[in-house]
């Protein structure tokens, strides 16, 4: 039995976010009437010519610099050239030769917490095709150029990474930085962030690399893992059973969780790129990109760097709350409130509000639940005016009703009882009620401690506090 | 045009009478000439009438009320713009290029759309789907091309002047054959946007006028950057006209050794050494230089023209605008057809051209080495310059040829082009003026200056108008 190794390298497809196209002045917001956001240009009419955005240069530049990749000073646009409906010119204005940011790496981090670098070959900018519809319009096919233009950065990495998982870990991280950057808005529904997976498989130990599939425009985390599973178990059924991988482009189908093949190699287009002479080369000076290099906000894994020394926090945990910028910023928010609880913090921030806004459909930037609010009532834990089981009553409320953390207390009652007369008589109630297994627990059955505090809680209405009641319980039913 | 413009501005005569006056001239011509593809007789009344009454209030330029006609590549709002192709038979462009913009803003009025070669592919006027164009001077000559109707149009005196476009001699070349005054700028003066594209990096619009003069006045109105248009040079636009009378004492003159070489008509050479000796009595002297690499000039536009032809026009689909054959079968039938009925042999023979030096495998040998070829022409000019002011020989190794003479030599024809194309490759300015006659034909004296050099270039052309009435001359049917 042989074993195997897969090799996948993604190049991914991110839409910056400019208000207009890279070449032509429409809008690029998404969701317009077909055709309703393509001008003359994006249309390739007869005399129309291309402007560079500037805008674009500057977001692909910020996530050249975001990786510590080589800028380059001097760039060049060049036309792909091929025949279909969407792709109103008869090529697409990309860079070939010589890209905007040239080498880099991105670091993921693998189940075992061990953190693994992936090369990035390269990015370049270059114009996104329109859409072609079939759907709702029987025997003809409709063609939507609003998306033809936008500007895209494609990211391309080195065959780095072994796995399905590292694959998305890999996508996950490249989907963090370009929002951090806000240099794209990451709605893969919409399709603004997508990738090309290259997949091949070898002995383990190969020198060489096996013949390579590509899985086109998979557009979100799942598709990708599952593709490139998919694919994976078909490469080695296929080269097991005696037959060969051919290089070609292959589809998936989501409904179907296969890859089918799209194109061969033959049938590929000889894209004859050449210099666009519509555009002259991009020439960057050392200001422009230095002015760029001190724009560039706090990225991920300097934020979570932080995070584990200021806060303590584990990498674990440093990691889900640096996941995006308003996650970070909503967490230091709430830290700052409740100063020498970040711990606490950053277990609500995770865990209640997480699952909150997850149960919703929200997001922490929709602002359902504001930090001094979620503060307000760590504070009350914190002070233990409530314990932590009540602040999830209190949390609730909070949640349904947008109300404060001391209001619901107060109006629900539901203080800590820290009075240690009131616990007593509590307990007292409870010994008296049960004198059988108070008898029980006295000749040795430990395991009754835990049926005494959860009734002398329940005759508190869950308000003792916890610490307080457990060490009255204790002395009091030793007798 | 200097003459017509000061006519209306002294009121001898309204925009509307001169107006009408070319209108008739042209409609009369149209059988024998066919110098024009539309003629736009209505709107050129209107922007008559609209010119006269600026003229009345005080309101108007030099230009205001002047008549000239756009070759058929420069876009025109709500007018047909064919290119001279099957292609774009029934286009009617939704806007102005720039040149037409800013020439109606100056208040002059479009009589109607010239006659060319198709997508301005050839040098006889021959390849246009609207017929050939006859040269006024000898019906059954050609009158060369592209520009071979604003070249008529202009030697007709159906207009003072006509826009033009040049990229491999397209302006001097008939300008040279139909005895009138070419201008092509420097590449990058002119802005491109508007004018439908057939090599972008070669492409440059200008103006053929009966004088020097005139085509500064042209020159002056649509020359400066153009936002739309990348390539445009933001520089600022001298004053053509008020230099132009600058005395040509000390002008170092370069003969071009290649162009006195052999296939040179003996009669013309002695027309082009007639010229030199006025400029000698107007105080020029008189060199010889060598641009070594120009013979290499011939190959490498038949690359790099055909190559940026392949891909701009690869957007005549028959998709969104432009010929589209009937029931197409399918994508592949429709690209086909609508491609094969819409262009012409010669239009077909260079997309074939540019697709196959763009292939892979024979970018490098063919591509690339043609763009050192050019950067090597490029130097050889800019070491020429750094010895004289200007450079001189003649347009054309010979005057007109028949109509159909060389249709099945393609080979020859583009072989005539060594005399013009080094100017594209270089993307220097260059003219053509009227020197004299051989065998009732006229004869072009080629000028070309350095980068930018437009002014002291017409300064030249202007003082040799001043002593020679070649100029003046005009077919005794147009008299």
């Amino acid at each position: 039995m042989k074993t195997w190794e897969t090799v996948i390298g993604l190049e991914i497809h991110a839409q910056l976010s400019t208000q207009s196209k890279i070449f032509s002045g429409s809008a690029t917001a998404y969701g317009a009437p077909p055709n309703a956001q393509a001008d003359l240009v994006d249309l390739g009419y007869p005399g129309v010519l291309p402007v560079l955005n500037a805008v674009a240069v500057q977001m692909a530049v910020k996530f050249g610099l975001a990786i510590d990749a080589r800028i380059a000073r001097h760039s060049v646009f060049a036309r792909k050239n091929y025949f279909y409906p969407d792709l109103p010119k008869g090529y697409q204005i990309s860079q070939y030769e010589l890209p905007v940011v040239g080498e880099g790496a991105i670091d993921i981090v693998l189940d075992d917490g061990a953190v693994k670098r992936i090369g990035v070959t390269r990015a370049h900018l270059e114009e996104d095709a329109g859409k072609s519809l079939h759907e709702g319009l029987p025997g003809v096919s409709g063609i939507d150029l609003n998306r033809a233009g936008t500007p895209l950065i494609e990211i391309v990495s080195q065959p780095d990474m072994r796995s399905a998982k590292e694959a998305v870990a890999y996508m996950k991280k490249v989907h963090t930085l370009v929002r951090y950057l806000e240099i794209c808005d990451g709605n893969m529904q919409e399709g603004s962030f997508r990738c090309d997976a290259n997949v091949s498989v070898r002995e383990k130990g190969a020198d060489k690399l096996g013949t390579r599939a590509e899985i086109k425009n998979l557009n979100s985390f799942r598709f990708v893992e599952k593709a490139i599973n998919f694919e994976v178990a078909r490469q080695i059924d296929l080269i097991e059973s005696g037959g060969k991988v051919v290089q070609e482009t292959r589809l998936y189908d989501p409904d179907k969780g296969e890859t089918r093949s799209m194109r061969s190699k033959e049938e590929a287009n000889d894209y004859r790129y050449f210099p666009d002479p519509d555009l002259l080369p991009l020439e960057l000076t050392e200001e422009f990109i230095s002015g760029i290099r001190a724009s560039l906000p706090e990225l991920p894994d300097a934020k979570a760097a932080r995070f584990c020394s200021q806060y303590g926090l584990s990498s674990y945990d440093a990691g889900v709350l640096t996941a995006s910028r308003e996650l970070a910023a909503y967490y230091e928010e709430v830290a700052k409130l409740i100063q020498g609880e970040s711990k606490l913090a950053a277990n609500w921030v995770m865990g209640e509000l997480a699952a909150a806004l997850n149960k919703d459909g929200l997001e922490i930037a929709d602002g359902k639940m504001s930090s001094a609010r979620l503060a307000g009532l760590l504070k009350r834990i914190s002070d233990k005016t409530i314990s932590g089981k009540i602040a999830k009553e209190v949390f609730e409320a909070m949640w349904a009703e947008g109300s404060e953390a001391d209001a619901v207390i107060e109006s629900k009652g539901l203080r800590q009882i820290t009075d240690t007369s009131a616990i007593e008589r509590a307990i007292d109630e409870v010994m008296a009620k049960n004198p059988g297994q108070l008898a029980e627990y006295r000749a040795g059955k430990d395991k009754l401690f835990g049926f005494f505090v959860g009734q002398a809680m329940k005759a508190t209405q869950g308000k003792a506090n916890p610490a307080q009641l457990n060490e009255l319980l204790k002395k009091k039913l030793a007798g | 045009m200097a003459q017509l413009s000061e006519g209306l501005r002294r009121k001898e005569f309204s925009s509307v009478e001169l107006t009408s006056r070319l209108l008739e001239r042209i409609e009369a011509s149209q059988p024998k000439l066919n110098a024009l593809i539309s003629i736009t007789r209505e709107e050129a009344l209107q922007s008559a009438q609209a010119a006269d009454r600026a003229l009345a209030s005080g309101n108007a330029t030099q230009l205001t009320g002047v008549p000239i006609v756009h070759k058929d590549i420069f876009c025109t709002q709500g007018i047909k713009t064919t290119c001279g192709s099957r292609m774009l038979e029934n286009f009617v462009a939704p806007y102005d290029a720039t040149v037409v913009a800013k020439l109606k803003s100056a208040g002059v009025v479009m009589l109607g759309k010239a006659n060319m070669d198709e997508f301005a592919m050839g040098s006889s006027n021959e390849n246009s789907y609207f017929g050939p164009v006859q040269n006024p001077w000898k019906t059954g000559s050609v009158p060369g091309g592209s520009s071979g109707g604003s070249a008529a149009v202009v030697a007709a005196r159906l207009a003072p002047a006509a826009t033009a476009t040049d990229t491999g001699g397209s302006i001097r070349q008939p300008a040279a054959l139909c005895g009138v005054t070419g201008l092509k700028p420097t590449y990058g003066r002119v802005s491109r946007y508007g004018m439908i594209a057939f090599a972008s990096s070669l492409d440059q619009g200008g103006v053929i006028a009966a004088t020097a003069e005139d085509a500064a006045l042209v020159l002056r109105a649509i020359a400066g950057f153009d936002p739309k248009d990348s390539t445009s040079v933001e520089r600022d636009v001298p004053d053509y006209v008020s230099s132009l009378n600058a005395p040509l004492a000390g002008l170092k003159i370069g003969l071009l050794k290649e162009f006195f070489d052999k296939g040179l008509d003996a009669e013309v050479e002695r027309r082009i050494r007639d010229a030199l000796t006025v400029y000698e009595k107007l105080g020029a002297s008189l060199r010889e230089v060598s641009l070594p690499n120009l013979p290499l000039s011939v190959p490498a536009y038949y690359v790099v023209a055909p190559a940026e032809c392949s891909s701009n026009l690869a957007r005549f689909d028959g998709v969104r605008f432009g010929h589209r054959c009937e029931n197409p079968r399918d994508l592949m039938d429709l690209y086909k057809r609508s491609r094969g009925e819409g262009f012409g042999a010669e239009v077909k023979r260079r997309i074939m051209t540019g697709t196959y030096v763009l292939s892979a495998g024979y970018y490098d040998a063919y591509y690339l080495k043609a763009q050192k070829v050019r950067r090597l022409i490029a130097d050889d000019f800019a070491r020429a310059f750094s010895e004289v002011d200007v450079l001189m020989g003649p347009t054309t190794p010979t005057p007109a040829f028949q109509i159909g003479a060389k249709v099945s030599d393609p080979v020859t024809m583009y072989l005539n082009d060594i005399y013009t194309i080094g100017a594209n490759l270089a993307g220097v300015p260059a003219m053509s003026l009227p020197c004299g006659f051989v065998d009732g034909l006229p004869v072009g004296l080629q000028i070309v200056a350095p980068q930018f050099g437009e002014a002291r270039m017409l300064n030249v052309a202007h003082l040799y108008q001043r002593e020679t009435d070649w100029h003046s001359r005009v077919p005794e049917a147009y008299a």
